[in-house]
C-alpha cells in the first residue's frame, strides 16, 4: 500500500475505539455493587442485583413478552417485506422508486414523529375495537412491525438485486407460474437475505424503546420499557445486571460469527 | 387474472398495512395540529413564536451540530483504520464498531450514566487521584447528552465514510506521491477531498438522526436539557397540549424531509459518473 497509516491515525482510532467500548465496560463493576443505588463496589462484591433479576417475576415476564412480540413483529415484517420486494422485482412498476420510498418512510422519519403517529393510530383504533389499542399486546406488535419493516425491505431488496434475472426468465419461458417461480426459483436464491431480514427485524423489535414509550403504560411492559422505568425514576443497579447479561449475549454472538468467518477463510486458503 | 394484477397483489399488503397504521395516522397528526384546541394555524404560530419552543429549537440545533461534528471526526479516524489498517487493526476496530452497534440504546445510555454521574467511575477516579475535590457535573446537562448521542451515532457515520474510502482510486494517491507530495499533503489535499461526498452523507445522516432523538437525551439530559423530541413527549403526556405537539411534529417532519432531499442530491451525482 502506498499510503501507510500515520501513527496519529492509529492512536486516534484507538481513542475512538476506547470511547465506544467504555460505557459497556463501565456497567460491569456497577452491576456487582452491594448497595441499592448506582455506585461502585468498594471492597465487597455482591451478586444481589443478579439475584433480583432471577427472583423478581417482573424481569422474567418482561423478557418473555419481549421475545413474543419480537417473534410476531419479526415474522409479520418479513412476510410483508418479502411479498412487497418480490412484487417490485417482478413487476418493475413505473413508480418503483416512489413505492420503495414510501415503504422506507418509517426508517427515515424522526423516531418521535413515528412514535406520535403510532400513538394516534392506536388511540383511534382503540375506540373501534377491543384488541388493538393503546397499551395492548397486538398494538405493540403492529407498531413494531411498522418500525422494522423498512429494514426488512432493504435487506430483501438487496439480495433480490443480486439474483440473475435470466434464471427467472428461463423458468417463465418453461411455463412456470407465479407461485412456482417464487417458490422454486427466487426463494432458494434469496434465502439468506430473508433469514437476515427476519433476524434483524427480531432484534430491532426486541430492543425497540422510542415508540414503545409512547404506546404502552402498565399492561404491556417489554424488557426495554421496564429498563426505561428503572432508569428514569431512581436509577436501579438491577439495570446494570440486565445490561451485563445483554452485553454478554451480543459479544458472544459477534465473536462466534468472527470465529466462524476466520475458520472459513483458513479452510478456503488451504484448498 | 392478469400478470400485473397478480404481482400487484404482492406489493399491495405492505402499502395497505403502512397506509392504515402509518400514513393515515400521520394525516391525523396534521389534523390535530390545525384543529386542537380550535381550528386554525394558531399552534403553528405559537410553535414559531413561543420563547420556550424557541429555546428548545436552538438547544436542539446546537446539540445536533456538536454531535455531528464530534461523530463525523471520530468516525473518519476509525473508518480510516478500518479500511486501510493491518488485518489485526481492522479486526479490533470492527469489534469496537459492531459491539456497541448491536447493543440497545438503553444499555449504552446507562453505561454513560455509570461513567459520568456524580458518584460515577470518572468522578470517583479523579477524586481518588486527587485532581479534583468535588465531583464534576458531567451528566444531566448538554455535555452528557452530546457524549451519549455521539456514542450512539458514530457507527452510523462510519458506514458511509468507509464506503467512500474504499472507493478512493489508489492510483490518484500514487500519482500525488510520485509528484513529490508528502504523505500529510496527500492525505489532506487528495484523500480527504475524494471522500467529500461520504463526509457530507455521513454528516447529514447523523444530523437528521440526531434531530428526532428521544431516549438518550431524556436519560442523560435528566429533564434539564430538553430537546425537541422530549418536548413533544412532554406536551402529550405531562402538560398536555396535543395541538402544539402535533404542530412541532409536522414542522420537524418537514425539516427532516428537506434535509433528506439534500442528502439524496448529495449522493445522486456519484451515480451519474
Amino acid at each position: 500500500m502506498t499510503q501507510r497509516l500515520s501513527h496519529i491515525a492509529v492512536i486516534g482510532a484507538a481513542f475512538v475505539g476506547l470511547f465506544l467500548l467504555m460505557p459497556l465496560i463501565a456497567v460491569i463493576p456497577v452491576s456487582f455493587t452491594p448497595k441499592r443505588f448506582l455506585s461502585l463496589p468498594d471492597g465487597a462484591l455482591s451478586l444481589r442485583h443478579y439475584k433480583t433479576l432471577v427472583e423478581t417475576p417482573q424481569w422474567w415476564e418482561a423478557t418473555v413478552l419481549s421475545v413474543q412480540i419480537a417473534l410476531f413483529s419479526g415474522l409479520l415484517a418479513t412476510a410483508l417485506a418479502l411479498a412487497f420486494s418480490l412484487g417490485i422485482w417482478m413487476l418493475r412498476p413505473r413508480f418503483a422508486g416512489l413505492l420503495i420510498g414510501l415503504a422506507l418512510l418509517p426508517m427515515v422519519a424522526p423516531p418521535v414523529v413515528s412514535a406520535l403517529t403510532l400513538y394516534f393510530f392506536l388511540v383511534s383504533a382503540g375506540k373501534l375495537n377491543a384488541l388493538i389499542g393503546y397499551d395492548s399486546w397486538l398494538g405493540v406488535v403492529l407498531a413494531h412491525t411498522v418500525m422494522v419493516v423498512p429494514f426488512a425491505v432493504v435487506l430483501i431488496s438487496v439480495s433480490l438485486a443480486q439474483v440473475d434475472r435470466r434464471i427467472d426468465l428461463a423458468a417463465r419461458a418453461m411455463g412456470a407460474g407465479l407461485a412456482r417461480r417464487i417458490n422454486s426459483v427466487l426463494l432458494p436464491n434469496i434465502r439468506f437475505g430473508v433469514l437476515t431480514a427476519f433476524f434483524l427485524s427480531f432484534v430491532l423489535s426486541w430492543e425497540e424503546i422510542g415508540v414503545t414509550i409512547f404506546i404502552t403504560s402498565v399492561n404491556v411492559v417489554t424488557l426495554p420499557r421496564l429498563m426505561w422505568m428503572g432508569l428514569r425514576d431512581n436509577i436501579d443497579p438491577a439495570i446494570a445486571a440486565v445490561s451485563v447479561v445483554l452485553i454478554c449475549i451480543v459479544v458472544m454472538v459477534i465473536l462466534t460469527r468472527a470465529l466462524i468467518l476466520a475458520m472459513g477463510n483458513r479452510r478456503r486458503k488451504k484448498t | 387474472m392478469s400478470y400485473a394484477l397478480r404481482t400487484s397483489l404482492l406489493i399491495g399488503p405492505l402499502l395497505l398495512f403502512l397506509g392504515v397504521c402509518y400514513f393515515l395516522p400521520f394525516l391525523g397528526i396534521v389534523g390535530w395540529s390545525v384543529t386542537l384546541p380550535e381550528p386554525g394555524l394558531t399552534q403553528y404560530h405559537s410553535a414559531l413564536s413561543d420563547p420556550l419552543v424557541h429555546s428548545v429549537v436552538l438547544r436542539t440545533l446546537r446539540i445536533c451540530l456538536a454531535v455531528t461534528l464530534v461523530s463525523v471526526v471520530a468516525a473518519y479516524v476509525i473508518a480510516l483504520v478500518w479500511v486501510r489498517g493491518t488485518p489485526i487493526q481492522r479486526l479490533l476496530v470492527e469489534l469496537c464498531i459492531l459491539i456497541p452497534f448491536w447493543i440497545s440504546v438503553l444499555t449504552r445510555a446507562f453505561g454513560w450514566l455509570a461513567l459520568l454521574s456524580n458518584r460515577g467511575l470518572i468522578n470517583e477516579w479523579l477524586q481518588a487521584i486527587g485532581i479534583i475535590s468535588a465531583p464534576l457535573t458531567l451528566v444531566r446537562n448538554e455535555f452528557g447528552v452530546i457524549v451519549g448521542m455521539a456514542h450512539f451515532l458514530i457507527p452510523f457515520a462510519v458506514f458511509p465514510l468507509a464506503a467512500a474510502m474504499r472507493n478512493v482510486d489508489e492510483r490518484a494517491l500514487l500519482a500525488a506521491r510520485g509528484m513529490g507530495a508528502r504523505r500529510s499533503r496527500v492525505f489532506w489535499q487528495v484523500f480527504v477531498p475524494m471522500t467529500g461526498p461520504g463526509i457530507i452523507g455521513a454528516a447529514l445522516i447523523v444530523f437528521v438522526f440526531a434531530l428526532g432523538f428521544f431516549v438518550t437525551p431524556a436519560i442523560l439530559g435528566g429533564g434539564r436539557s430538553v430537546m425537541l423530541a422530549e418536548l413533544i413527549y412532554l406536551r402529550i403526556f405531562q402538560s398536555p397540549n396535543w395541538g402544539l405537539a402535533a404542530a412541532i411534529s409536522v414542522l420537524l417532519m418537514t425539516g427532516v424531509g428537506m434535509f433528506l432531499v439534500a442528502l439524496l442530491k448529495s449522493i445522486a451525482p456519484r451515480t451519474d459518473r
